[in-house]
């Protein structure tokens, strides 16, 4: 099934000592790189959607109107409510640092009427609306809310960019194949000769495919690797170099799946090109008698 | 002039050899045309047989059809009407993928020689071997044996462009004739070689065709055919084949006894 990858001396002269003609290798390396730069920054993404939506998944906030008259109350019905795993007052020093971030120094002031919050997280069998009842016993006008709701617009915005990155990914790959059939038009025209040559002397279509898609395949195969390293080398940077990239990466981290599927990602591209120029260079010999 | 009747046979179902003997056919053709694309028909209503064993010039003047019944014969084309039989076998709506079978028994002198420039001459005349699937231990011997009885012997890791013409049309004919073939189909192959060269292919050729090939030569050289005894003419003029001589146009006719 792969004996075409172990041409001899003889077949891999019939179509010359050099590689094939043009910058196949080099526009397949670049691919390689753009794939696996994309494909890793897609799947950081997944990751941290996945660790930000199990975070708040099963978290919740009570926000205490009335500065937080009610909140010594409400902690404790809702940390004695059945279902609630724990619940953490905020305190309000955090509360006017998060403010401060928009109002500026006014954040501070004493005027600025600064809302109570609470935030508990609930057990997977948790009646909600139970809670909701018990806290609004305490404080009729306390709000409860999902955190996924606050933050469900964050998430599904990083969902499409997983599914951008994916679709990115799709279309470079095309854009490699259709450079390797272009490789693979080039290479049956400047072969032209030997193959009519190969083909009027009763060479099947195989025989000649072979020293097509061994050619091929090496370039895809040199250039995939090339542009995987190189990929390997700003992902490397990325996630142990300069403070700047630590501020970018912004915790998105890959598993080891994720790397393993990285490094397949490589071999796919060669695998597919070669697959691709195989099929093209059949199809162009199809053509003729 | 050209010897007594080898092999063809117009119109008959068995091929003429020496003396009467009836051959087996190595080709048949039966009301054969050609055209390319939408033009005029460059071949028309061929029809005749190429016994086994014998050795038939394809002359007649240029534009005549020659190239395109070699194509023919070779599979190169197929016809658009008619029909060919090669080898006993029906070819002429063959699956394409059954002809790479057919063509290993044939052995073709291109006009232009078509060798491949980059391998050298004793990668040339292996190829059909090679093709063949023999292994090199296979090829080392007949390709050296061969490139000797062309007097190339010392030229064997030469490659075309650094060969002269006659050297290059010689490393075509042992390619062509590497393999042993049934069928032996030349195209103008002493167009470009000078009368003392043209003889000496024609040796060749000639003793290729007693170990039993069929050798089919195109050419318009005159001389050629009259020094080659029991060869048979072919003459094509306008895409059919006439016979100016007169020989051809009544051929002997054995009975219609298959049997």
């Amino acid at each position: 099934m792969l004996e075409w990858l172990f041409a001899s001396p003889a077949q891999r002269r019939l179509l010359g000592d050099g590689r094939m003609r043009g910058p196949t290798a080099w526009v397949v390396a670049i691919m390689s790189f753009s794939i696996m730069i994309i494909a890793a920054a897609g799947l950081a993404l997944a990751n941290t959607a996945s660790v930000l939506s199990n975070a708040i998944e099963a978290r919740y906030s009570v926000e205490v109107p009335a500065g937080g008259a009610n909140l010594g109350a409400t902690l404790e019905a809702l940390r004695s409510a059945p279902g609630v795993a724990s619940a953490e007052a905020v305190p309000e020093s955090e509360m006017r640092h998060t403010l401060e971030r928009w109002l500026g120094p006014a954040a501070a002031s004493a005027d600025l009427p600064v809302p109570a919050l609470i935030n508990f997280d609930v057990r997977a069998d948790a009646n909600l609306a139970a809670i909701q009842k018990r806290v609004q016993a305490v404080a009729p006008d306390a709000q409860v809310s999902a955190h996924r709701e606050a933050v469900g617009p964050l998430l599904q915005s990083l969902r499409v960019l997983q599914w951008v990155a994916l679709g990115l990914v799709v279309l470079l790959t095309a854009a490699a194949c259709a450079a390797v059939v272009l490789a693979a038009r080039g290479a049956l025209d400047t072969h032209r000769s030997t193959i009519e040559v190969m083909h009027g002397i009763g060479a099947t279509d195989r025989q000649v495919t072979d020293l097509f898609q061994r050619k091929i395949a090496i370039d895809a195969l040199i250039g995939s690797m090339v542009g995987a390293m190189a990929a390997a080398l700003v992902l490397l940077l990325l996630a142990t170099g300069a403070a700047f990239a630590g501020e970018l990466t912004g915790g998105a981290t890959l598993s080891g799946i994720d790397l393993v599927l990285l490094s397949l990602l490589p071999l796919a591209l060669t695998v597919l090109a070669t697959w691709v120029a195989r099929t093209a260079v059949l199809a162009a010999l199809r053509q003729a008698l | 002039m050209l010897g007594k009747a080898r092999g063809l046979a117009k119109r008959s179902p068995r091929a003429i050899g020496v003396g009467g003997t009836i051959l087996s056919e190595v080709a048949e053709f039966d009301s054969v045309g050609l055209r390319y694309g939408t033009g005029a028909e460059v071949l028309r209503d061929l029809d005749f047989r190429l016994g086994h064993g014998g050795f038939y010039f394809l002359t007649g003047p240029s534009g005549a059809g020659k190239t395109s019944l070699l194509k023919l014969l070779y599979l190169a084309q197929r016809p658009t009407r008619g029909r060919i039989r090669l080898f006993g076998e029906e070819l002429t709506d063959a699956p394409r993928e059954s002809l790479p079978h057919f063509r290993r028994r044939i052995g073709v002198v291109f006009q232009d020689f078509r060798l491949v420039r980059h391998l050298s001459a004793f990668d040339n005349v292996a190829l059909p071997l090679r093709i063949s699937g023999a292994t090199e231990e296979q090829v080392e011997g007949p390709v050296r044996e061969m490139l000797a009885w062309v007097g190339l012997a010392d030229r064997a890791s030469a490659r075309p462009p650094t060969l002269s013409g006659g050297e290059q049309q010689r490393v075509a004919i042992a390619r062509a004739v590497i393999n042993r073939p049934d069928l032996l189909v030349a195209d103008e192959p002493t167009g470009n070689v000078d009368s003392e060269m043209a003889q000496r292919l024609m040796h060749l050729f000639g003793a290729l065709n007693r170990l039993g090939t069929t050798v089919v030569v195109a050419t318009h050289d005159v001389g050629l055919i009259n020094a080659t005894p029991g060869a048979r003419l072919i003459r094509l003029e306008h895409g059919s084949i006439v016979d100016p001589t007169g020989t051809l146009r009544n051929p002997p006719r054995p009975a219609r006894n298959d049997a």
